[in-house]
């Protein structure tokens, strides 16, 4: 199931061929709206007042509630409101969203499947309680007609739980038969039928042993490590939809010079695209009007704005910053380059799921050693009895049960639900379920650049080398524009008195100071010689031209988080799409040897892919659109929050702070996880060990099986909470 | 052991009330979003009135 997700529009075969924005545009007639926005930022319980209040407030909408749990809110609201009247809204009261697609068929699916398995445990539970309550009584030494009564009602309440609550395992297992598999589901089924039918024929014929209360008990462990896996894999299901929510899905076409709002999926190669500034692009296409900057750090790893003008060529999920642009479409839909990019993930991704998790491999020997056992065992009462059915049945139906993987269904679902938790407060998500196993066997560490060892955000490093007057011109320009370099320079200075401020797209800012023209942006623009790192260029009415520098801000805990992974004996390169100046300053600064600049998407896949084949298992951490093939063909991948919803969705783990710091002690847990998952297969095998011979000897009772059964569980469930 | 008679079909009856009021929890998705209820129980913002009632939608 889990490994179907990560690519939502592979994930569901039955849907349309673009279904969010088709359903999208097939609600709009509605009468009411009904929106989903995912609230990444939202933690607290002031967070959801907040958030709700100020929805609320806007007129239109009816009511608007936040789960938490999800990091969503759902707004009911009239049809006339969108998610983008809602979206600056929640900004300004300082909440980041996105809008995501409601209709998206897996969300209700993997509701609907979570509510039914806690269905199931719940019943199972309570079934539990009162037949072991019934059970102890017959264990203290109910005799006769009282014996028979109580097994009666035990079989009253077993057999309808049994039918109900271990529906996930019948299923489970006749499809595996139906392929010639032995799953670990078969022997539980085989357990839970033989076990309750042999419990029937015994009540039937007032016999001693009735297995009802084990049969359930199972039923009950096994559905709870059930369930802590489903909770595990609904996790990263969620994160998985907000790849929909990047795929802007609607796109302003200029038809006939009028603005239509359409679903992408309308649009047709050779329409006119209008893309405001602040903007991602819907769609490939080349620029035929206007003039700009984009920025495709997410796409190609490059720190610095490249300027598009007519007859520039720009892709979708690249974002538009300082002019409007209009485009002609080249590619649309499930053609654009995102769409591409994502269906490599696709091809990386389903390599991934070959990766045998330990309890795979644990089940893979075990079931077929658990039938031998049990078969022996009837074939050897049957011989030594001489043809004593009943009481060979018995037997093997006692060794079914004692054998059945109560221990070993918890085992590894604890640990993971145990680590998890408390990797998500140190700040990461554990999306992928082997992903803790993968991580801990891990020996290189792969780094991107931007974005994710820095911010992406530059920070201006030579301010000092400027007379203040110059700089206080420099600062009040930079006012002027959404610029990332303008923005940075904001607040360096009090800003000077400059008029007229005007913003040329895709060049930069001017006006006037002291009646006289300024400039700051490019080079050739401002007529200044280019300096070779990233900087911004200033001219004064004088004709002396002054050069900003910038340097990428350092991630928080990067430092750490390096110095972290060396000293664990893991070795570090770094692959970068950006130029060798800044790849090379940032490496020495951290103390990375290896590092290679000006590397493009499939350079890096094709490095990763060098490395896994000469047997390294890497970890790779990167954030941009153009790592997402990196991050699928890795080992095991982290991407932060703030990467690109793709690269979020091709990654097992998702850094959801902005430090770093908590990467070395990610690694040590998963290591400690694994260990754990190890003993408490261990645990499961002793206890075996020497319940299987009692069995075997057909000294089981019913009371020996319920207290191998439950003090396995509990012991491998408190053994899982010794991880943190 | 008379009082057997009443004893069981008390703790059943019991267990029903519980299974019950499992199932109703179930239904009326309680278990949707358990963070967001730990927290809000702590918002002052429903202390001196309830909330109002919203009308249910099945579409939700």
């Amino acid at each position: 199931m889990s490994d179907a997700t990560h690519v939502p529009m592979q994930a569901c075969p039955a849907c349309a061929a673009a279904p969010s924005a088709e359903r999208l545009a097939a609600l709009a007639p509605l009468r009411d709206a009904r929106l989903v926005l995912s609230l990444p930022q939202a933690h607290c319980a002031a967070c959801m007042a907040t958030v709700e209040g100020a929805l609320q407030a806007v007129p239109g909408v009816r009511s608007a509630r936040v789960n938490l749990t999800q990091r969503r809110v759902s707004v009911d609201a009239a049809a006339e409101v969108t998610a983008a009247d809602l979206i600056p809204v929640l900004a300004r009261v300082g909440y980041e969203a996105h809008e995501m697609d409601p209709g998206l068929l897996s969300a209700t699916e993997t509701d609907r499947q979570g509510r039914e398995l806690l269905m199931r445990l719940g019943v199972a539970g309570f079934a539990m309680m009162n037949i072991m309550l019934l059970s102890v009584a017959v264990w203290s030494g109910a005799e006769d007609a009282t014996r028979d009564m109580f097994h009666w009602i035990s079989a009253a309440i077993a057999i309808p739980t049994v039918i109900f609550a271990g529906q996930p395992f019948f299923k489970s297992a006749w499809a595996s038969l139906r392929v010639w598999r032995l799953g670990m589901d078969v022997p539980i089924s085989l357990a839970l039928i033989l076990a309750t039918s042999i419990s029937l024929f015994e009540t039937w014929n007032s016999g001693h042993h009735a297995y009802f209360d084990a049969a359930v008990m199972l039923s009950f462990f096994l559905l709870a490590g059930r369930y802590l896996d489903h909770r595990t894999r609904a996790i990263a299901r969620s994160a998985a939809q907000e790849l929909a929510a990047l795929e802007v899905p609607r796109a302003t076409v200029l038809a006939d010079g009028v603005e239509v709002v359409r679903a992408i999926s309308e649009v047709l190669v050779g329409d006119l695209v209008r893309v405001r500034p602040g903007g991602r692009m819907p769609v490939d296409g080349v620029v035929t009007d206007g003039a700009s900057e984009v920025d495709r750090s997410l796409l190609t790893g490059e720190s610095l704005p490249v300027f598009a003008g007519v007859g520039t060529a720009v892709a979708a999920g690249e974002v538009n910053l300082t002019g409007p642009l209009v485009l002609r479409v080249t590619a649309a839909g499930r053609d654009s380059s995102l769409h591409r990019m994502a269906d490599l993930v696709g091809i990386a991704e389903s390599a991934k799921t070959r990766y045998t998790s330990l309890a795979e491999r644990a089940a893979s020997w075990y079931s077929p050693l658990v039938h031998l056992l049990s078969f022996s065992a009837f074939g050897y009462w049957m011989w030594a009895t001489g043809g004593d059915l009943r009481f060979a049945i018995n037997i093997s139906a006692a060794v079914l049960i004692i054998t059945c993987p109560c221990a070993l269904g918890l085992a590894v679902p604890a640990v993971v639900t145990a680590a998890s938790g408390q990797l998500f407060r140190m700040g990461l998500l554990i999306k992928h379920g082997t992903a803790l196993e993968r991580l801990a066997e891990v020996d290189t560490v792969v780094f991107d650049k931007t974005g994710t060892l820095t911010l992406g955000a530059p920070s201006p490093t030579n301010l000092a080398d400027h007379p203040a007057e110059v700089l206080q011109v420099a600062v009040a320009l930079a006012a002027a524009s959404s610029h990332p370099l303008a923005v940075a320079l904001k607040g360096a200075a009090v800003p000077a008195a400059v008029t007229d401020l005007r913003e040329v797209p895709g060049y930069g800012v001017e006006g006037l100071w002291n009646g006289r023209r300024v400039r700051l942006g490019r080079a050739v623009w401002c007529g200044a010689a280019e300096v070779g790192v990233t900087a911004t260029y200033l001219t004064l009415p004088d004709g002396s031209t002054h050069a900003f520098t910038f340097a990428d801000t350092l991630r928080p805990g990067a430092e750490a988080a390096v110095a972290g992974l060396l000293a664990q004996g893991l070795a570090i390169r770094l692959i970068s799409g950006d130029a060798t100046g800044p790849v090379a300053e940032l490496a020495a600064r951290l103390g990375i040897i290896d590092w290679t600049a000006g590397a493009l998407p499939a350079e890096k896949a094709a490095a990763v892919a060098g490395l896994m084949a000469a047997g390294h298992r890497v970890l790779m951490v990167g954030d941009g659109l153009n790592d997402t093939a990196a991050l699928a063909g890795a080992h095991v991948s982290i991407s932060p929050a703030s990467a690109l919803d793709a690269a979020r969705v091709a990654s097992d783990i998702v850094l959801l702070g902005q430090t770093m710091q908590a990467l070395p002690d990610a690694v040590r847990i998963s290591r400690k996880a694994t260990r754990r998952m190890v003993e408490n297969f261990g645990i499961s095998a002793a206890y075996n060990v020497i319940a299987v011979p009692l069995a075997l000897l057909g000294f089981a009772t019913p009371l020996a099986a319920a207290l191998a059964m439950s003090l396995s569980s509990i012991t491998v469930s408190l053994n899982a909470l010794r991880v943190r | 052991m008379e009082i057997l008679t009443i004893l069981i079909p008390v703790s059943l009856f019991l267990g029903g009330v519980g299974l019950v009021a499992f199932v109703w929890t179930m239904k009326s998705r309680q278990y949707d979003d358990p963070q967001g209820d730990a927290s809000r129980i702590l918002t002052k913002e429903w202390d001196d009135h309830p909330k109002p009632p919203e009308v249910p939608k099945d579409s939700s």
